[in-house]
């Protein structure tokens, strides 16, 4: 009974939300969908395993060093003792949690100076020439460079742990905003065009509010998509900062770093270097469907394919 | 097409210097002392003539402009007289390197005979594998070499060349030994044992960057062919009655190669990044290995001009790839 007045309703009127529509072409992505689920299972994973694999990923138990797999240590121990995958579940809470804060550092600067570049006209050849000069930049050196100049000053600053975070976050959000402020550019400068901009601005909209209201919504899918290649590229870089031996220091793991540390013993214990990597590896990969996914789902030329 | 060129070179010039300004600021900014892991017992006047003589003492502009001197006009002058045998001028100042005390000139053209036979060799590897998986890939869409091709190269991308490069030493030579783990500089190809040596040292860091190069260009080809697969002019070549051949490969592949080409020059510079991280893995002494040096040892000449370099390519290629465009395609007009 129920049912069929569900179902009279739906067809009664159709949901023709836009949101509907995007996530109807999304779930046709097999790899996206994957991908998706991969990822909040990894979030899972390092966020809430800790609650129920209560080793402690820095308690040095040296006579139960270098073990491979046992019930007490599913993924072995490393050359302290310390229990692996406590380790990876802390290393990873650092990984993901650097990817997405400096995703979202570099969202923001990007969406701010492409809408800025965009939106107002007398700006726009400032700041993508801006732009331009940060793409000339070679990022991986100046990278390096900064973290090695100021690393010894965040660390007194903030302590040792939150100093290299702040830098981390900083540093990586400072250098990969450049692709998204282009193409949020790209397409506010399409959108201020559109008779809805031009009838909004004729009631006296201000500038503040015509870009909240009008601009932001019509250009969060690009955002959206960079977002996704944002976290991938940040998890990415953070890693092989701490595979250079210029990231988080080694008391205080990240999936990098784990990798970094793990390379010494490649000999002895070559499957040690798996774990970490593979970690890396498939959550890069889930995001970059994910990303895919949604660049399918909200290219409208793409749509209903 | 020839002013554009001009141009543009000019542009170019005050980029540059702008770039090694920032780079040098960032430098000089930094809190970090060159002789502050020099022992303590040494008393300070002493200390302070060592950062003289590490030309420290000037402020910072003419340093900047020193720098400027050495490595726009003595450098070049330098090589020169090298290629041509000329004798101009005697000594000049060079940009020496803080850790070695030898001109750092010297030490990148030590150094970058390996970086290029290795990064070189896998980035034309990348780019042959690439250009014939991608065109199979767009011709035969969505089928299983498509799907396999695509699943590859998302792969490929994903996997960062530090987890590749440590997965195949595993593989191939801690439990194959197929290979040397580690990649030895100073051997020397006499014969063809000594050949055959250098081939296998360097298979696995070429096919590591090579993997990683060609899932990138390779999804550039696909997408590219798509585009021009369902154009009109392919509907026009079929209906004369061209074989299939002649319509996929003469005229479909020219006109998507178009893009590709500015993608792949645009790569050159991004690939000498990356293999910092495979010149690591493998312990290849090259441009890379020598810029993770200086960084740890606070050398800031070399990393400065190291850093530069690495910038100049990356103006210099995308100059190639926009002036390749426009030379490619004839409905680009910059005039």
């Amino acid at each position: 009974m129920t049912d069929i007045a569900v179902n009279s309703l739906a067809n009664a009127r159709p949901p023709r939300s836009q949101w509907l529509d995007f996530w109807e072409q999304f779930r046709t992505h097999r790899g996206a969908l994957f991908g998706m689920t991969f990822f909040l299972f990894v979030l899972l994973i390092v966020f809430v395993g800790p609650y129920l694999w209560t080793l402690d990923g820095q308690y040095i138990d040296i006579r139960a060093r270098n073990q491979g797999p046992s019930l007490a240590h599913p993924f072995g121990t490393d050359q302290l003792g310390r229990d692996t995958l406590s380790r990876l579940m802390a290393g990873g809470q650092v990984s993901l949690a650097v990817g997405i804060t400096a995703m979202a550092l570099s969202l923001l600067l990007g969406t701010l100076i492409g809408v800025m570049a965009g939106y107002f006209k007398r700006l726009d050849g400032l700041l993508m020439r801006l732009t331009d000069l940060f793409l000339a930049l070679p990022l991986l050196p100046l990278l390096l460079v900064i973290i090695m100049l100021f690393r010894d000053t965040l660390r007194t600053a903030f302590g040792p742990e939150t100093g290299i975070f702040i830098l981390m976050v900083f540093v990586i959000g400072i250098t990969s905003w450049m692709q998204t402020a282009r193409i949020v550019r790209g397409d506010v400068l399409a959108i201020k065009e559109r008779e809805f901009v031009l009838a909004s601005r004729s009631i006296g909209t201000p500038s503040r509010r015509m870009i909240t209201r009008h601009i932001l919504p019509n250009v969060l899918s690009p955002i959206m998509v960079s977002a996704t290649l944002g976290i991938a590229n940040a998890i990415i870089t953070e890693s092989a900062l701490s595979f250079l031996g210029l990231g988080f220091p080694s008391d205080f793991p990240t999936w990098g770093r784990l990798l970094f540390d793990s390379t010494d013993y490649l000999q002895q214990y070559p499957e040690r270097v798996l774990w970490p990597g593979l970690a890396i590896s498939l959550t890069v990969l889930s995001v970059n469907y994910v990303g895919d996914g949604l660049r399918d789902a909200l290219d409208p030329r793409i749509r209903g394919r | 097409m020839f002013n554009y060129t001009i141009r543009r070179l000019f542009l170019a010039i005050p980029t540059l210097f702008f770039i090694s300004l920032i780079i040098f600021l960032l430098l000089d900014l930094a809190p970090s002392d060159p002789t502050a892991n020099l022992p303590l017992t040494i008393p300070p006047e002493v200390r302070e003539k060592i950062r003289q003589s590490l030309g420290l003492g000037e402020p910072i502009h003419i340093r900047y402009l020193l720098w400027c001197k050495q490595f726009f006009i003595n450098e070049p002058l330098n090589i020169m007289e090298q290629w041509f045998g000329w004798d101009i001028a005697g000594d000049r100042l060079r940009v020496l390197s803080w850790q070695t005390r030898s001109p750092v000139v010297d030490l990148i053209v030590q150094r970058t005979p390996q970086t290029l036979w290795v990064v070189g060799m896998s980035y034309v590897v990348g780019v042959l594998i690439a250009l014939p998986i991608g065109i199979i890939s767009a011709y035969r869409q969505y089928s299983w070499f498509d799907q396999v091709g695509t699943f590859i190269s998302m792969i490929g991308f994903s996997v960062p060349t530090f987890f590749t490069g440590v997965l195949m030493i595993v593989v191939f030579s801690v439990w194959l030994g197929w290979f040397p783990s580690i990649y030895d500089t100073t051997h020397q190809v006499t014969d063809w044992a000594s050949f055959w040596q250098q081939i296998r040292q360097m298979v696995m860091p070429v096919a590591v960057l090579a993997l990683f190069n060609a899932a990138q260009i390779s999804r550039f080809m696909r997408a590219s062919m798509l585009d021009n697969l369902n154009q009109d002019y392919v509907r026009t070549a079929r209906a004369k009655g061209l074989g299939e051949r002649t319509v996929v490969l003469v005229h479909v592949l020219r006109n998507s190669l178009i893009p590709v080409v500015t993608v792949i020059a645009l790569g050159v510079p991004q690939v000498f990044g990356g293999a910092i991280i495979t010149e690591q893995v493998f312990k290849v002494n090259g441009l890379g290995q020598l810029l993770i040096i200086s960084i740890q040892g606070g050398d800031l000449p070399t990393v400065q001009t190291l850093t530069f370099i690495f910038a100049f390519l990356i103006v210099l290629f995308n100059l190639i790839a926009d002036v390749l465009y426009g030379v490619l395609d004839p409905r680009i007009r910059y005039d």
